[in-house]
Formats: structure tokens, sequence, C-alpha cells
């Protein structure tokens, strides 16, 4: 397996295949399906410092070739996670990327001091680009300022690498991924769901009872790719890219953009084995493209 | 255990309008139990995305089938419809917790009240319960007559009456309408059906104890998105449930109704 390994700021990965944030849970319902250990890593449930109950329902709706959530960073609370769910974790061979979310800089930090110490906690991911919650997440996200002064404050504090994860709702990306570069970022996960709206066909009212939802799954990938590709050619630290991968062709597609690993969302709905199936899928994909090991692929579209 | 199959269909009939029986054939049958549910993905297309649950009306584990009953409504229930017998179905399941069978002892009564198609997952329940022994009493709704199915073969089974909203079929109204005339003696009560009707049905019966199985857009199916999360009564130890893996079907008094 060693020509899937892929080596990062904080993270060894075995393969660059890992669940994203918001549809793994803690990992304990996929566990009932397969070894979790199979995992590159595991992108767990965004944390605050409070438990939060979330939105109310409907929190989804289909719409073609992807589906809008706006949960709105249910959780059970940084103490819980810390003395529930990461040492369950740890009886898996994967390394943890901690989702840290909040709505003021103090919550990020809080968050990110404690979790950071957790033992198979190798890497933050900072969420700066939750569309669900009315205040925090994509106010950060959107302003290469305040991108940066979050960034920074997290980072004085953090005893792992720190990725923050981009929000696509904005004018000019790369700007903001160079923003967190400069303000210390070990790396940037990409991207976070596009603000979207369903309407019912009877009531013409949204679907969705927070009214907007985060847009995922097939019918974000050509947004996310292009991203992705424009981030790249603008920054030095590396790229974990997702949008829309559900097969092992999407993830050589973000790595050729420039991503070194790919993290698999919605298609966990659809497919509760993608991950395993992409990881045991790879290496003949590697085959057919005559690639010995796969960080060969990563930016080729650029050379 | 929860897993993925490719079933076979077996046989698929529309028993009314655009209501749906669909028998598959596969090894998960030998898991599954009333009031859980299976996850299904039409097609293997993006369109639609997600997979669609549908309760659980009849096992045989011998045969290893199970049926569904379903209205096909939507895009991907009109695609399940177009199956047609030998092709395959991807399946996920069994999922979720069904209702408990072995509440009640021998020669007690249950009293099963459904709506619409929350009426499926009781056929399989009032089998497994008068296989022990248990009594039934059948209490169903409808919207109109040319939606209503079973009637026969939950009448085999016990004393069956059918409601619906415009008298097309048994009597005019509501269950809670019918269950005030027919005062049915009963130790417990399960049911399955539209919100109103839940709600209706546990202040109707305040001092009994039952089971109601409920309904949620869901995502996952297996309790990891928190898409099918329901608010629970102050009375509850937990501040929320998740319909597809908590639930769905939980006591009564559980779920804030």
């Amino acid at each position: 397996m060693s020509r899937l390994s892929i080596q990062l700021p904080g993270l060894d990965l075995k393969n660059p295949i890992m669940p994203a944030s918001g549809c793994f849970g803690f990992g304990h319902e996929y566990a009932q399906l397969y070894d979790l250990s199979k995992l590159g890593a595991i992108m767990i449930k965004a944390t605050t410092v409070e438990k939060r109950l979330g939105n109310p329902t409907p929190r989804v709706a289909e719409t073609p070739a992807g589906m809008l959530n706006a949960i709105g960073l249910q959780n059970p609370g940084l103490d819980k996670v810390m003395s529930d769910e990461l040492p369950w974790l740890e009886k898996y061979d994967v390394p943890i990327i901690a989702n840290v979310a909040g709505t003021l800089i103090e919550d990020y930090v809080e968050v990110a001091r404690r979790i950071s110490t957790a033992p198979n906690v190798k890497a933050l991911e900072l969420n700066i680009s939750c569309p669900n919650v009315k205040h925090g997440g994509i106010t950060f996200g959107t302003d290469p300022v305040i991108a940066r002064e979050l960034v920074e404050a997290v980072k004085a504090v953090s005893k792992v690498p720190v990725y923050v994860k981009l929000s696509p709702n904005v004018t000019n990306i790369v700007e903001i991924a160079q923003a967190v570069e400069i303000a210390g970022a070990d790396g940037i996960t990409m991207i976070n769901t596009l603000i979207g709206m369903r309407l019912d066909e009877r009531t013409g009212k949204p679907v969705i009872a927070n009214g907007t939802g985060g847009l995922s799954g097939p019918a974000v990938k050509p947004v996310a790719i292009r991203m992705v590709y424009d981030v790249y050619k603008a920054v030095d630290i590396p790229i974990i890219g997702m949008g829309g991968v559900s097969c092992v062709q999407d993830v050589i597609d973000f790595m050729s953009a420039g991503a070194s690993a790919v993290a698999v969302g919605t298609a966990n709905f659809v497919d509760h084995f993608v991950c395993p199936n992409i990881i045991d899928a790879l290496p003949k994909k590697l085959e057919e493209l005559g690639v010995t090991h796969i960080k060969e692929l990563i930016g080729r579209s650029h050379r | 255990m929860i897993q993925q199959e490719r079933m076979v269909v077996v046989r698929q009939t529309e028993i009314a309008h655009h209501i749906f029986e669909l028998t598959l054939q596969g090894q998960i049958v030998q898991e599954m139990n009333p009031g859980q549910f299976v996850h299904i993905r039409v097609s293997q297309s993006f369109e639609p995305l997600l997979r669609r649950p549908i309760s659980i009306a009849n096992i045989d584990k011998e045969a290893g089938e199970v049926t569904l009953i379903y209205r096909a409504e939507g895009r991907g229930t009109t695609i399940l419809s177009e199956k047609q017998v030998g092709d395959e179905v991807d399946v996920l399941g069994p999922l979720g917790n069904g209702f408990p069978v072995d509440e009640l002892p021998k020669g007690k009564t249950a009293l099963l009240v459904g709506g619409g198609i929350g009426v499926p997952p009781l056929y399989e329940l009032s089998k497994q319960l008068n296989a022990r022994g248990v009594r039934t009493i059948h209490v169903f709704g409808f919207a109109t007559e040319d939606v209503a199915f079973y009637e026969d073969k939950f009448s085999t089974l016990g004393e069956t009456h059918f409601v619906t909203v415009d008298g097309s079929k048994g009597t005019k109204g509501f269950v809670t309408d019918l269950l005030g005339e027919l005062k049915p003696e009963f130790d417990v009560f399960y049911s399955c059906g539209p919100l109103p009707m839940l709600r209706a049905l546990e202040q109707f019966y305040p001092n009994k104890p039952g089971y109601l199985s409920f309904e949620e857009r869901m995502g996952c199916g297996i309790g990891a998105c928190f898409a099918c999360i329901c608010k629970t009564t102050e009375d509850s130890e937990k501040d929320y449930v998740k319909v597809c893996s908590d639930g769905p079907v939980f006591p009564k008094g559980v779920v804030k109704l």
C-alpha cells in the first residue's frame, strides 16, 4: 500500500482518502460497516465549545445530482468530544483531523487549544466556511483580514498543524487562501458547500426550515476542481480537496488539479462503502495511468 | 448487522392507486424485524442521488423474501415502481429499531393504528403478534378508497376497521373519530402514520402504553448525518433522537409531538 501513502503536515496517511467532516459523525455508524483503520484519516464532525442542537427540520433536500443541508453544526460539545468521542476512536489506527467551529475567535481558540492535545488528533481543520449558522462560520471565511486574524490566534495555541477549510461562497477564493497561508496555516481544505435554496413545488417556499442550505454532491465537483486548480497555483501549502467526490476518477481529478489528499462527503450517504471501495480501486487506477506512486499525480494539470 | 446487498425483484404489483407492493429476495431478509426499514438506491446514476427509506411490510425468512409497500409519488419511488421481475435493487439494511413484539404476553390485546402509507409496517407486526397469541385490533385511515389496501390480509389476523377522509370506504373521518365510536379494549397500542395522527393518538390514550413509528427526511439512514432529528419531551433523558438509528419506532412520550 506504500504507493498510496501521503505525508502532509501532521498527517502520515496510509492513503489519501478520508471522509469529510459532517458526513461521518464521529465514526460510530460507519464502524458498523467496515474497519475505520482502512481510511487515510477521518475528519470528525465540527466541534464547538458548548453542545449545539442544530437547526429545525427539514434539514436536507435533494437537488439534481446533489443535496442541500442545513444541519447547523449539531455536536455534543468540546467536553463530550474530548471525554467520549476521541478516546473511542483511539482503537482505530487512523489519524483524526478535528474540525473546529465557533462564533467568536475566542471559541475557536478554546476548542483548538484543548482538542489539539488529544493523542489521536493529528491536525485541525478550521471551519471558517459553514453556511448554516447565523454567527461565526462563513463570516470568518469571506473576509481575508478576519480570516488571517483567526488563523493567527488558533496557530498560537494549537499543538498540531492547522488546516483551514475554505468557503466557495466568495468572489476570490485565491485571496482568502493567500491570507490564511500568510497567517501561518499549514494546509487548506476545500471546498465547503455552496449556499443554495430549493423551493417547495406547491407552496413556493423553501423546503429547508433554515431557508438556505449548503449544496454538495456531484453537482458541485466542477466548481471545486476549478477552485483547487486556482488555489494550487497561488499557495505553497498543501490542499486536501473535496466537493462531489464519489469515485476513483474524481480522486484522480482532484489530485491532478493540485490536491495532495481527497475527502469524500455526500457520497458516503449514497454508497456507504464508498471510501473503502475507492481505496481498493486506486492501485489498479495507478496501473492504468502508468504511475508508480500516487503523489506523482498531484498538480499534474499544471505541468 | 447492516449490510448492502443487490436484492432481486421477485414480484411487483400496483395494489392501489400509485401504491406498489414490491417483493425482493436476498440474504439480508434473515436479519429483519417488524418496524425496521431498508434504504434503497433506485438508480446507479446521480439522479436521484439519495437513497429512499422504505418500511418493511412482510418478512418471509424461509423464502428469503421481503415485501415493501410504497407510494410512487416522487422521482425515486416512480423509478422503483418500474423495476421488473429479475431486476436487481441496491438495498442497505435492515435499518433502525422496530416494534417490540415481545411486550405483551399471550392472550393480551394490541391495538394497531395506521394512516395511509404508514399502514404497511403494521402488517408484519400483526403477523408476529398473532403468532405469539396476542389478539390484534386494526384501525386504519386512508384518504380515499382507491389508495386503501390490505383489508383482506389484516382481516384474517384480527378485527379490522377502515376509515376514509371522504367516506368512500368505511366510516368517514379520521382514525380517532372511529376509535371514539368503537371504544376498543386493549393493552398496548402500536401506530405508524402522519404526525397529526400520532399526536392525536397520544392525546387520545394518555394512560395506555404505546409505540409510535416516525417519518422524517433522511440523508444517510444510519445516524451519521443528523438530518432526521426529532426534539424530545422534557421527561426524556436525551436532548434529541435520530429517527433513522434511534427509531423509527419510539415509546410514546419520547418524541415531542
